[in-house]
């Protein structure tokens, strides 16, 4: 919300320096986004806002504007500044045409004159720059000064005309003095539903500041007859609508706010519309409270239709089948909560949203009235039945349930016709039923003030369900056990008293008894638990938050507990990272659309069928639901990257999301990786280009993980996937089972996700979790050191070139134990000097004892055993 | 002979000040001193001379062969040392080139950072709770104290599902119920580190899915001047040792009292810059005491317990301290931003 500071000190003195004040508000709560400053000097002069010169920018009175000898369009406003003589200032301004060649001017036009070395906007850019006015002649005539736009000013973007200020603007006086203004932006939590107006903040400001509030005064001069008789009121469901008054001015002229309420209103946030309009802003900005006025003759009208004499205001819910169309021109269906404000002859509006668009207040100035703060344009030919000229007006000033306001709205928006009225979003967030009254005698009395007319003696006040009044016992023991800081009691009370609330000590003063002030609703009145932590709040927040010390915990300490999923999943990322990979992290939100892409078209899906958890208001169409694999979003991570660079190695950890019978889905995590590109950098002093990776290197991977985690058991075994190219697929197992696949991905896939088509890529796809309960725990042995030397034997078998040279390796590994230590394959070749069918395996045996040095014949001993047992089991043959 | 000797002599020393390499030297090592060496030759030749003679030519030449070879050794020595020289001068680089290029992998920037919230919250007693993503309602917002339709579910723009209640969580708080159901009657000190959902359009400064830390304590004596003091010290420990840290009011429905918490700005010590926005305070985390209905809501008597609660986003902290200006960078995993870690 927006606070004029000038408006501001209407209510409260300022003792503070504003940006001091900013700040203190800042920390109770009501942050300060922002101060504009309007003319006067901020105290730092490096923020560059157009500060107007004292001596050169004044108050004036236009007291002839003569016609330019040489230029129709032009005039000589002749202004009296306090100077000895009056000044001739040639302008263009429109607003001045109408008293141009009356003579003199009884009363005279007040206005802003700036003189030669004045700095100003410059009215005719819209960039936002200055100029610095210079004497100079126009059509003829010398010139030196200027009547000021409020765009020249910088109060507005309004450029149509000069300023004319109200007739009591002091001539003669410094510009910064009667116009300059600074506002405090300040953004409202939820909870501070309460501060939003000009007296609330007030309020707060005096809290903090010690000083006392000067409330607006409710004394209202009505001197009509009685409004008893002229109106009836119904309130039909007090817990939706606790209060409803009513006031009811005749006679009531409609034309323009003076220029003091224009300007407050229009640094406040809102435009000036007319006076009716304006006096109902006014006052919700003042106090909070919205208020909403109706054309009282279209209700007598409405009333003689249906039979009656005199209208009655009624609400009620909405019956069944029930519509209104809305001043914003929309026809809404009405939920059977919706609370209703009708008359004997139907609906009439929302209760505190929205205008209907029959009995608003008509404005021969096209503008209909609506204190909702809906604008809309009326010229749409509705009750004239009444003379023009003047008006009456009932107005409503009325409280309203916030949730029961919150469903309407949130019913209306979900049906797409969305509400947006100023007074709707302050009702639905809570405003005090107390304020009803007061706002509506004020709204009434600026009303005759501004427009003349009379007002009916009397209002029609019904108030079926005021609020619980919040009375707690506050124990001063709470206070500091939960703030952690001492304070005596008779300090909370001097807090809590600045805020309005009632305090008075009992138990020898070690308990406060509080009541809540009565523009309140955030304390609850039914938690006393509540109610208590609400207070010490309140009493921190005027204390001062800064003023809080540092401890540290000296409460027991929890049992401590490790995380092993948590510890375990950390370990796969550290050993991924050490084999060189890169952690990515993708969106959850997917579409199952770009999901099938894993699938190449016509083939069967390898994935679980499982229905996707999908949102109901996704926010852009590539992210409608929860992924259900982390290789789509490795895919497209690929293929992004590869635009910029040739190679990524990359893998990600994180949850997908399955749905299962149940309400919230499964949530298992899994490990994905991805490789693309050459396998090496290019570097200077290579002569060819490195190769790109392949199956192997993943494999290479995946084994580097396993041995890191220590896997038990792990297996690797050709596998069937869509999403892979056959043969070129494997399944890890892990102690039996398989924790996923990974191998060289389908060509299709990877076109499918705009991979370029000479790239291979290689991923995988882990069950994170399996990983993890086969990880062993930091307990894993460690195998002694031989002091003997090892024994090194190279040998080359050739066996069918089916059979895979895991089996091979496993056999030699049983048949060569326990003296042999490792078989590493380091050649698998098939071609000439092979005969077809068959390939040649070739591998550097080690072995070792742990307990004498080995002879070359104990060696030779088990090479043999190793060369007899693959004869047997693969026919295989010594190669020589 | 003897004059023979001398000559032969002077002639080998001559002829081995002007020896430049090691071939050289052994040519001269042959001629002279090596086994059919003429100096060799000329001891061999001492029975030609009259015995009187003998001893004294003798000892002279094997005097002259010793002061050769020493001279050849000192001379040896020389040029192997010019000789590796020369060949060390030859193999110079170009040090200035590139070296050969190394594959490294890395972790992701939010990961590190978390294990960085969870290196300190760990010696201040702080666990770490994770919970799921897909939440309902109920842990989301009721059991947190956020009736339905209450204003503050404004604050949290909620991505739906089609499933009735269940949401995409937008905070990490549902973990403070599940932990507190879970732990009954212990007291908790607990981070909840996790993915979060927010409804928003993405932009340079809005996401639709960041990571939350927040942290929890729950105790018979637990105080604002704790929360203070704990996030104090974290701030402390992230970012060194002369932060300061400030509360200021705010509003959370599952905290009452509730304070945004800033530490002095990382960049510019609290004098003002473009970060801070000129207000020399950076804001790191919402927080507050549990209120009596989360309490509750948790098992927890809020007559007897009493807890903080504050919430973290790690991305934030990292773009703070980066100076990184674009949301966007997190989750477009860009090889190219990543690397930078
Ligand atoms: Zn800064």
């Amino acid at each position: 919300m927006r606070v004029p500071i000038s408006w501001l000190k209407d209510y409260v003195d300022i003792t503070l320096p504003i940006p001091e004040l900013a700040e203190r508000l800042t920390l109770a709560g009501l942050e300060v986004g922002k101060i504009e400053y309007y003319g006067v000097p901020s105290g730092d002069s490096s923020d560059g806002h157009l500060v107007w010169d004292r001596e050169k920018i004044k108050i004036g009175a236009i007291v002839e504007v003569k016609p330019h000898p040489d230029a129709d369009r032009l005039t000589i406003a002749m202004v009296d500044y306090g100077g000895d003589a009056l000044e001739p200032c040639v302008n263009g301004a429109p607003n001045l045409y109408p008293y141009k060649g009356q003579g003199r001017l009884d009363p005279p036009l007040k206005a802003v004159i700036a003189f030669e070395g004045a700095e100003l906007y410059d009215g005719h850019k819209d960039d936002g720059s200055r100029m610095v006015l210079k004497a100079r002649k126009l059509r003829g005539i010398e010139n030196r000064s200027m009547v000021c736009s409020e765009k020249e000013l910088g109060l507005s973007d309004s450029h149509e005309g000069i300023i004319i200020l109200d007739p009591n603007a002091p001539v003669g006086a410094p510009a910064q003095d009667v116009l300059g203004d600074i506002v405090l932006d300040i953004e409202l939590t939820p909870n501070l539903a309460r501060c939003w107006g000009i007296v609330p903040i007030a309020r707060e400001v005096a809290a903090l500041t010690g000083q006392r509030v000067r409330y607006p005064s409710d004394a209202c001069v009505m001197e009509g007859p009685p409004i008893e008789g002229q109106a009836y009121l119904k309130i039909e469901e007090p817990a939706l609508n606790p209060r409803f008054t009513l006031t009811l001015i005749k006679d009531v002229e409609i034309k323009p706010s003076p220029y003091w309420m224009q300007r407050r209103l229009v640094l406040a946030g809102m435009r000036a519309i007319n006076n009716m309009v304006d006096a109902t802003n006014y006052v919700m900005l003042e106090t909070g409270q919205p208020i909403h006025a109706f054309d009282y003759d279209i209700l007598v009208e409405r009333a003689k239709r249906v039979g009656d004499v005199v209208p009655t205001i009624i609400t009620r819910t909405a019956r069944p089948g029930e519509t209104i169309e809305t001043l914003d021109e929309v026809h809404r269906e009405l939920d059977d909560f919706t609370v209703m404000v009708c008359d004997t002859a139907g609906v009439l509006s929302i209760g505190g949203i929205i205008g209907g668009a029959e009995s608003e207040v008509y404005d021969a100035s096209t503008y209909t009235l609506d204190a909702h703060g809906v604008e809309y344009d009326a010229e749409r030919g509705k009750a004239d039945a009444r003379p023009r000229g003047t008006t009456n007006i009932l107005l409503e000033v009325a409280s309203w349930n916030f949730i029961n306001l919150r469903k309407t709205l949130a019913a209306q928006r979900d049906r797409g016709k969305e509400v947006n009225s100023e007074a709707g979003q302050r009702l639905s967030r809570g405003v005090h039923p107390e304020l009803a009254l007061l706002a509506n005698k004020r709204a009434i009395e600026m009303m005759r003030r501004l427009g003349g007319g009379t007002i009916a003696q009397g209002c029609i006040d019904h108030y079926p369900a005021p609020p619980p009044v919040a009375e707690v016992d506050l124990p001063l023991e709470f206070v500091n056990r939960l703030s952690g800081i001492t304070l005596a009691s008779g300090e909370v009370v001097n807090l809590l008293t600045a805020l309005e609330f009632e305090c008075d000590l009992r138990n020898g003063g070690t308990v406060i008894h509080v009541v809540t002030p009565p523009h309140r609703l955030d304390i609850d009145p039914h938690d006393p638990a509540t109610a208590r932590a609400d207070l010490v709040e309140e009493v921190l927040r005027i204390y001062g938050y800064d003023k809080i010390p540092n401890t540290l915990i000296v409460d027991e300490l929890p049992p401590q507990r490790s995380n092993v999923a948590l510890e375990r999943e950390e370990r796969v990322r550290d050993v991924l990272v050490q084999a060189g990979l890169r952690e990515v992290v993708s969106y959850r939100l997917t579409t199952p659309e770009r999901e099938a892409l894993l699938t190449p078209p016509g083939a069967a899906s390898s994935w679980p069928d499982a229905p996707y958890v999908v949102l109901a208001n996704p926010t852009s169409s590539d992210k409608v639901a929860m992924r259900q694999t982390l290789l789509s979003g490795l895919m497209d991570i690929a293929a992004a990257n590869l635009r910029s660079v040739d190679r990524a190695a990359i893998f990600e950890v994180g949850q997908v999301f399955l749905k299962t019978g149940e309400p919230l889905p499964d949530e298992p995590p899994r490990l994905g990786i991805l490789l693309v590109g050459p396998r090496d950098l290019p570097a200077w002093m290579d002569q060819n280009a490195p190769e790109s990776m392949d199956f192997y290197d993943l494999k290479g991977v995946v084994e580097t993980m396993a041995q890191a985690l220590h896997l038990p058991d792990v297996t690797y075994t050709p596998a069937a996937h869509g999403t892979f190219r056959p043969g070129r697929t494997a399944s890890l197992n892990v102690a039996g089972a398989s924790v996923g696949v990974f191998g060289e991905v389908h060509p299709l896939v990877s076109r499918a996700y705009g991979v370029p088509e000479d790239a291979t890529v290689l991923a995988a796809e882990f069950d994170l979790a399996a990983i993890q309960n086969h990880m062993a725990d930091d307990r894993f042995r460690v195998e002694p050191i031989s002091r003997y030397a090892a024994l090194y034997q190279d040998i080359a078998v050739v066996v069918d070139a089916g059979a895979p040279a895991a089996d091979v390796q496993a056999e030699i590994v049983q048949a060569g134990a326990p003296l042999l230590r490792e078989a590493r394959l380091f050649d698998v070749y098939q071609g000439e000097q092979i005969e077809p069918g068959k390939k040649s395996l070739a591998y550097a045996l080690t072995f070792r004892s742990d307990t004498q040095t080995l002879t070359d014949k104990a060696v030779a001993k088990m090479q043999q055993k190793v060369i007899k047992a693959l004869e047997k089991k693969f026919d295989a043959k010594l190669r020589v | 002979m003897l004059e023979e000797l001398e000559a032969l002599n002077d002639e080998a020393r001559a002829e081995l000040v002007e020896v430049a390499d090691s071939e050289a030297l052994r040519t001269w090592e042959l001629a002279y001193i090596g086994r059919n060496g003429q100096v060799t030759g000329m001891l061999r030749r001492v029975g030609d001379l009259p015995p009187a003679q003998r001893p004294a030519f003798g000892q002279r030449a094997n005097e002259v062969k010793n002061a050769l070879q020493a001279a050849y050794g000192e001379r040896e020595q020389a040029i192997k040392a010019a000789e590796l020289a020369e060949r060390l001068a030859a193999g110079a680089l170009d040090v200035s080139l590139p070296g050969r290029p190394v594959l490294t992998g890395g972790l992701h920037p939010t990961t590190r950072m978390l294990r960085r919230f969870y290196e300190i919250w760990a010696d201040m007693g702080f666990q770490v709770y994770r919970s799921r993503d897909v939440e309902d309602d109920m842990h989301n917002f009721e059991l947190l104290n956020f009736p339905p339709h209450h204003p503050a579910r404004d604050m949290q723009d909620t991505f739906f599902t089609t499933e009735k209640d269940v949401i995409l969580r937008t905070h990490t708080s549902p973990g403070q119920i599940r932990a507190m159901r879970e732990y009954y009657p212990e007291p908790i000190r607990v981070i909840l580190p996790g993915m979060c959902y927010r409804h928003e359009q993405i932009t340079a400064r809005s996401e639709v899915q960041f990571n939350q830390v927040e942290g929890l304590a729950v105790g018979r004596n637990i105080r604002m001047t704790d929360l203070k003091g704990t996030i104090a010290e974290f701030a402390r420990r992230m970012y060194g040792s002369d932060r300061q840290v400030r509360f200021r009011a705010s509003y959370f429905p599952f905290t009452e009292p509730s304070m945004e918490v800033d530490v002095s700005c990382i960049l510019c010590d609290g004098a003002g810059c473009r970060v801070c926005k000129y207000t020399g305070w950076l804001e790191i985390a919402g927080s507050g005491m549990v209120h009596p209905n989360v309490l509750r809501n948790g098992g927890y008597d809020p007559a007897v317990y009493t807890g903080f609660a504050f919430g973290m986003g790690p991305e934030r902290m990292i773009m703070q301290k980066h100076g990184i200006e674009d949301i966007r960078y997190f989750w477009g995993n860009d090889l190219r931003f990543l690397q930078q870690f």
